[in-house]
């Protein structure tokens, strides 16, 4: 049972409206930079970088992240994920860097995040966006740029599809089996 | 991958393969961060049990073991130790009784390794048994091999010099016949299998053997082989199957050599291939880094299926 | 207690008499009075009145000459640990055996009439067979010189080998096998080329190549077995090879008795049932000397008993303590623990057609007793009353840890295998039943 929440057009709008949001805040892009996290972050990120272009007619660096070796249940899992690529192609020393994820829940992947982000340089700051903020924190974590709030229960899923990976852009809420 | 223990380059698919040497892409970025470190394993202890004196292979697991976090405890078992006369049993026991999570072994005797995965509750990691395996030398070298070739199927892949003592020659051509290589022995017929294995060819003329070869994995030869009447003296030895810039030159231009070290330089190998542009030596010793991070790294899984 | 012992109904099978069908046994005062192959009708006037006897019904089993295994190693003195005259004796009745015979590799080495001494008078007080000692062929087994073989012989030793090493030094073995002519004793050669085999822990073949473990070729042993054939030729001495292992010492053997030299054989069990793919996780208890070879050996080593080129089985019962066998591969000791396992695999010979019931049981009991000159492996009238009942039908499961021998060291575990010992009955007595 899939329930669909966001189609193409309004992940499109969600975008817009948090590029707007990240110029607005950092009061335009200098010293900002775009982080995304393996793998839908990613993409969102390559996404909002292309929208600030548009309106701020200047280039955010892009750089993504994969936070697997930093995870803090990789002594409970059997099978291990696939380290997937970090490449962070600029200087994180000094920046404003937005961290840019597709589902916020527990906060635990976050944590994992900055952990690693922090191996890589001492940024001035670290904001975070996502596109779906679906609740159920562990640890105090709050995301500075929202795409949708979404209450949920804890066993559904929050599936996003984007088109990169060969898909249409949509976010589903996929109901627990019973 | 749900793997235990790595013991034999038989206890891997092919997708196994590929997707340590992947991970091992991975670790070698991080290698390159100004902090080579990631929490990965932290909390989790190696024990190095190394009953064969080794300074690579042993100092190359210790620095991969560390860039993950674990605790790290040497056990190097010196001479006085084994004329004490504990068993291995009772050393293993002993070592299980600290609660270790990983116990990396090198022994003189082949199926070591499979003592202890049987007799202690740990993870093994065979860093070389006998002259039976070493699967950690063998994922460095494929790694170092589709680092420069993109891929092993139809490669030739010629090993050169002692085969039969040489645990390298045995994992590696486990390793590249189940990627899809085509291997080749080449030595004297003393350093040969008295059959070749299946799927594999021999040459006793490294003339013959280097002909048209992508990839060559050179031997370290040991001395103790010519006291053993294996080969008469290191010159005769050199002057057949010593690596030379004209005999390499029989290979493909692009070939490259490889060499798990440490080389005995005008024994089997001459100077100016050691230190030639096709040499690719030193990135195997970058690669077993990152390799065994990525061994350790899908070892360490624990009991739930994420 | 009735001192006559009566078995009926049994299947008698003694290839020493050609006697092979169901019959009656009478046995008194630990001599066989007489047995009965006649009509089932009239072997009932031969029964004797109730009380008279004890009688044992046989219906549904084998009844055979006792079972003489002439190359065990009982450990003691020296090693108690792995096994004594006692434990070793009493493996050997639940086997279904009523004599065997210890090699010399004690400690001290069988290499003196001391020791032969103490070895029978430690027999006389513990053991519950027959034990025949074997002395060694050269003082401590060095293979440097001759150990007392006189003496020894005087005192009981029925053989003389150096078993566990090879007299590599051939000189060495042709005095032996002169100097054994003056007491008509057989020399029973341990072949193996030890420069040869080098440091090798397994059979030489693509099983030692795919587990990575050093080989010692057949080779190793044929040379051996074919010098020894060259010197029996040459001196006129008896040479028995024991535990043949390899394709080629069959043929060399197989050649030598048709050109009559003076040369018998023995094969064990495990060369029969098992390859060198035993080993498969470097299970220690499949290390053995010689060691388990490929499947063309075991084929030769069938063929060989099946043509009558193998004369003997012999266990080569090698009991070791579990930590001799708990080590690194490579240090572990050789040896299975064979004994109470023989029966049942060699039964299986028959049941696969290789030997007939009467050819099993001579390689089992005649031919050990021929060899080495023993009044036994007979169920004629007048003889001492060894006898061994067994039920061919009953499947069991091995058990390292149900074993009665100390040496719990067996490959075989966890195999099922079929035919039991039921009754071994040595000089009249019963000296185990089921």
């Amino acid at each position: 049972m899939a329930k669909e929440l966001l189609n193409k057009k309004d992940i499109e709008r969600v975008l817009s409206r948090i590029a707007y949001e990240i110029i607005e805040k950092n009061k335009g892009t200098e010293n900002v930079c775009l982080v995304g996290i393996q793998r839908g972050g990613v993409h969102l990120a390559r996404r909002i970088a292309e929208k600030i272009k548009i309106v701020e007619h200047a280039d955010v660096p892009v750089g993504s992240l994969d936070i697997s070796l930093y995870r803090d249940d990789l002594s409970l899992r059997r099978d291990h994920p696939v380290v997937r690529k970090t490449d962070i192609p600029f200087d994180s020393n000094g920046r404003k860097v937005v961290l840019i994820d597709d589902v916020l829940f527990t906060g635990r992947s976050i944590r994992a995040a900055m952990d690693a982000l922090m191996d890589y340089g001492r940024p001035a700051c670290i904001q975070l966006a996502v596109l779906i903020d679906r609740g159920h924190r562990e640890l105090p974590i709050r995301a500075d740029y929202v795409g949708k709030n979404i209450p949920t229960a804890k066993k559904e899923k929050i599936d996003v599809q984007l088109q990169e990976d060969g898909f249409q852009d949509c976010v589903q809420l996929v109901k627990a089996k019973e | 991958m749900n793997l235990k223990h790595l013991i034999s380059m038989r206890d891997l698919s092919r997708a196994d393969i590929h997707q340590i040497l992947d991970t091992a892409s991975s670790f070698k970025d991080v290698l390159k961060r100004d902090i080579k470190k990631v929490p990965a394993l932290r909390g989790k202890t190696v024990v190095n049990l190394f009953y064969e004196p080794s300074t690579r292979t042993r100092t190359s697991f210790e620095i991969a073991e560390k860039r993950l976090s674990t605790d790290v405890v040497n056990f190097a078992v010196s001479s006085s130790s084994v004329t004490k006369g504990e068993s291995l049993f009772d050393t293993i026991k002993n070592i299980e009784a600290y609660g270790v999570d990983f116990v990396v072994v090198r022994h003189a005797s082949s199926g070591v390794p499979n003592f202890i995965a049987e007799h202690m509750d740990v993870s093994v990691i065979n860093a070389g048994d006998g002259m039976n395996e070493h699967p950690t030398q063998a994922l460095l070298d494929a790694f170092t091999i589709r680092d420069h070739k993109g891929s092993f199927e139809g490669l030739e892949v010629a090993i050169v010099g002692d085969i039969i003592h040489s645990r390298v020659a045995r994992s590696d051509m486990i390793g590249l016949l189940m990627l899809g290589s085509q291997v080749r022995f080449v030595g004297p017929p003393t350093l040969l299998p008295p059959q070749p294995p299946p799927g594999v060819r021999m040459y006793y003329s490294l003339e013959e053997g280097l002909t048209g070869v992508d990839v060559i994995i050179m031997l370290r030869i040991q001395m103790e082989r010519m006291n053993k009447s294996f080969f008469p003296t290191t010159a005769d030895y050199f002057s057949h199957w010593g690596l030379t810039k004209e005999r390499l030159a029989r290979a493909r231009k692009d070939a490259i050599v490889m060499h798990p070290g440490p080389m005995n330089r005008g024994i089997e190998i001459s100077s100016d291939v050691a230190d030639g542009p096709q040499n690719v030596i030193l990135q195997q010793v970058t690669n077993g880094l990152a390799v065994r991070m990525s061994v350790l790294y899908h070892l360490s899984g624990g009991e739930y299926h994420a | 207690m009735p001192k006559k012992l009566y078995i009926q109904n049994g299947h008698i099978v003694d290839p020493s008499q050609n006697l092979d069908g169901p019959g009656d046994i009478l046995v008194e005062d630990g001599t066989i009075v007489s047995v009965d192959v006649s009509s089932a009708k009239s072997r009932t006037k031969a029964r004797p009145a109730p009380g008279e006897a004890h009688v044992f019904d046989a219906a549904g089993m084998y009844v055979v000459p006792g079972f003489i295994d002439m190359h065990v190693h009982l450990r003691e003195p020296g090693f108690e640990h792995k096994e004594t005259i006692e434990t070793g004796t009493k493996a050997a009745v639940k086997g279904g055996f009523t004599s065997v015979c210890c090699m010399p590799n004690t400690s001290p080495v069988n290499d003196s009439h001391v020791v032969t001494g103490f070895i029978l008078n430690r027999a006389a007080e513990t053991a519950v067979c027959r034990v025949f000692p074997i002395g060694s062929i050269t003082k401590g087994q060095r293979g440097e010189e001759l150990a007392e073989i006189g003496c020894m012989h005087d005192a009981g030793c029925v053989g003389f080998s150096d078993d566990g090493k090879t007299v590599m030094n051939s000189l060495i073995m042709r005095r032996a096998l002169e100097y054994a002519k003056a007491f008509g004793s057989i020399l029973i050669s341990h072949a193996e080329d030890s420069v040869l085999a080098e440091d090798g822990v397994m059979n030489e073949g693509s099983a030692s190549a795919h587990f990575g473990l050093r080989g010692i070729p057949a080779a190793a042993e044929e040379v051996i077995v074919a010098r020894d054939i060259i010197l029996a030729q040459m001196t006129g001495g008896k040479v028995h090879i024991a535990h043949v292992s390899a394709k080629g010492s069959v043929e060399l053997i197989r050649r030598a008795k048709k050109d009559g030299v003076n040369i018998t054989a023995e094969t064990c069990p495990h060369y029969f049932t098992l390859t060198d793919m035993a080993v498969a996780g470097f299970n220690t208890a499949a290390r053995v000397n010689p060691p388990l070879r490929s499947d063309e050996d075991v084929a030769a080593m069938k063929a060989g008993l099946a043509d009558g080129t193998i004369d003997a089985i012999a266990t080569d019962h090698a009991p070791h303590h579990r930590d001799d066998k708990l080590v690194e591969f490579d240090k572990a000791m050789s040896g299975i623990s064979g004994l109470e396992t023989a029966l049942a695999l060699s039964l299986q010979l028959v049941r696969d057609g290789v030997l007939t019931m009467s050819q099993l049981i001579a390689a089992m009991s005649c031919a050990p007793a021929r060899i080495l000159g023993l009044p036994l492996g007979t169920l004629s009238a007048g003889a001492p009353a060894d006898v061994t009942v067994f039920d061919p039908k009953p499947c069991w499961t091995v058990d390292s840890q149900q074993l009665i021998s100390k040496g719990r060291n067996t490959p075989f575990h966890g195999m099922t295998v079929q035919g039991l010992p039921v009754m071994t009955i040595v000089g009249g007595n019963i000296a185990y039943s089921l």
